[in-house]
């Protein structure tokens, strides 16, 4: 539609980023993958460890389960709260914003520790069951996998909810009060009518609750304590305890491919404008 | 619509859930005021020891004032890159629109972890070249910054920018504007709140990034993040929960910034 005077200056516009990102991003991720197959010898050895060695395994294993854990928590909690936001009464929806984003704007440090400071042994939580009576040992709420999946699904509950509220902010109204005039129930309208049509929302949700929580590493690593270490934090470890770069770099190359193959799959739940508040 | 509100069962869920997003936030308040050394709950007595060992150490005081040079740096190439590549995008609809910006995403999707080790390899690569911009210097963790915040940088201008009418544009060029006075004189002033919100929330991004600036600093560049880490990993150092206080007071202040840009950008469109 434009003349052929302004391809350069097309170029003009979109090459410093694309520039920017092809050498500081694109570029250098070619040399991790040079990493994975030269360190410490040439070879594939390192991608026959991530597919064979036992510890490896396990972590994946265990990545895995804690990531659909999260991702299903995160959805259900999300949905309510959405509704919530869309379609309470103006009060309800301005709390339940702030609700939202106030967490959402907040370090992913500072709400770790937050989760530290109501779990850990000497938190407000075991404190006060102690000072009830109720226990009269602490409970060991954090420093295990219990601790990572609540912090992670804190932790993401709002990137579901944006998805989700976009769903049902565009469902037509009409639809739903088609289905009263038919005499459907509450809970029916709910069930057969309105979740139905957010599902398009809710898989959108699920897919970057899902990939987030794979490549996630700062919540695991402080209320994991090194117990139930994840797939992003032996990446860490293989990088600066054990010195082991060519494992962490095979690690990393594997799931860039594994998200790869996830999203080329369910491209067209994904929508861009949803993972900003 | 009367009918769609939510029901009782519905509204306890969702007050639950408001809870839970809520109480770490409101748990890092208490033990702020802890006297004791280690992380626990005030036993009857309040201290300020924590936030007077936040003064005493100037290691804090030395972290804000770096990770506010880096948000600033971050912030600005994000920005700028982003703003220019938006408008390209929008301007001249170019053949493989959805693939550029699907390549500029990249370091969102990909995991963090990745980008960590990514920029790990970059910056020890600069840092056989020159002493200025690599590992653990501060215009290197501004430039992994500006890597990783790019990509909100790009959906706020996209969203901004597809809000806006086309037509101002064609009426512009058919009254005979050029390029310069097309980006600067139309649409620019269209979507500056849409660029406010992206430096604003690049900025924070810069200024609570952690999983990248693990990787890429040891003892010069040290972010605040950088320095909560360090007092979170083994013996929990309370005074981690009174910069967490201040910490979130700053950020509502922020968000309340951002609704009022956007409240005044709301009126001022319509």
């Amino acid at each position: 539609m434009t003349g052929k005077s302004a391809v350069p200056r097309t170029i003009l516009l979109l090459a410093p980023l694309l520039l920017f990102l092809g050498l500081a991003y694109v570029v250098p991720f070619l040399g991790v993958i040079r990493w994975s197959v030269t360190l410490p010898e040439p070879g594939l050895g390192q991608y026959r460890a991530v597919l064979t060695d036992p510890l490896v395994q396990s972590v994946f294993i265990r990545t895995l389960r804690i990531c659909l854990i999260v991702t299903a928590a995160a959805l259900v909690m999300a949905y309510a709260i959405a509704y919530v936001w869309v379609r309470g009464t103006p009060t309800q929806r301005m709390l339940a914003e702030f609700c939202i984003l106030v967490p959402f704007w907040i370090s992913v440090l500072t709400r770790a520790f937050g989760w530290l400071a109501l779990l850990s042994n000497r938190g407000l939580i075991n404190t006060w069951l102690q000072a009830a009576g109720i226990i009269s040992e602490p409970l060991a709420l954090a420093r295990n996998e219990f601790g990572v999946i609540v912090g992670m699904t804190h932790f993401l509950i709002p990137f579901a909810v944006f998805p989700i509220a976009s769903a049902m902010r565009s469902i037509d109204e009409r639809v739903l009060l088609a289905a009263r005039g038919m005499g459907a129930s509450r809970s029916r309208i709910f069930w057969s009518v309105f979740v139905p049509l957010t599902y398009g929302g809710l898989i959108g949700a699920a897919l970057i609750v899902f990939v987030f929580a794979l490549g996630f590493f700062v919540t695991p690593a402080i209320l994991g304590g090194g117990r139930s270490v994840m797939v992003a934090e032996l990446v860490y470890l293989r990088i600066f305890q054990s010195p082991d770069w060519g494992l962490g770099a095979a690690i990393s190359v594997v799931l860039v491919i594994f998200i790869g193959i996830l999203l080329a799959l369910m491209r067209r739940f994904i929508k861009p404008a949803h993972l900003v508040g | 619509m009367q009918s769609s509100r939510p029901g009782p069962i519905l509204l306890i869920i969702a007050t639950a859930v408001a809870l839970f997003l809520l109480m770490p936030l409101l748990a890092v308040v208490p033990v702020s005021f802890t006297p004791q050394r280690f992380l626990s709950m005030p036993n009857g007595v309040l201290s300020l020891r924590h936030y007077q060992a936040l003064i005493d150490n100037p290691a804090w005081g030395q972290s804000v004032l770096l990770s506010l040079r880096i948000g600033i740096l971050s912030s600005a190439i994000a920005t700028v890159l982003a703003t220019m590549f938006g408008l390209g995008i929008w301007m001249f609809q170019p053949r493989f629109s959805a693939l550029l910006i699907g390549f500029v995403l990249l370091p969102l999707i990909v995991p963090p972890v990745v980008s960590a080790m990514t920029l790990y390899f970059l910056m020890t690569t600069l840092s056989a070249f020159n002493s200025f911009i690599g590992y653990d210097t501060w215009i290197g963790v501004a430039l992994a910054h500006a890597v990783m915040i790019t990509p909100f940088a790009v959906v706020l201008i996209l969203v901004a920018l597809f809000q806006v009418d086309r037509r101002i544009d064609l009426a512009a060029r058919g009254l005979g504007a050029n390029l310069t006075t097309r980006a600067f004189r139309i649409i620019i002033p269209n979507i500056k709140f849409g660029i406010a919100t992206a430096a604003l929330l690049s900025f924070v991004l810069s200024w609570e990034e952690i999983g990248v600036t693990l990787f890429i600093t040891s003892v010069n560049a040290i972010t605040l993040p950088r320095l909560m880490w360090m007092g979170l990993r083994d013996n929990i150092d309370p005074a981690i929960a009174a910069i967490s206080v201040l910490l979130i007071i700053v950020t509502a202040v922020i968000l309340a910034l951002r609704i009022f840009i956007e409240r005044r950008g709301a009126s001022e469109t319509k």
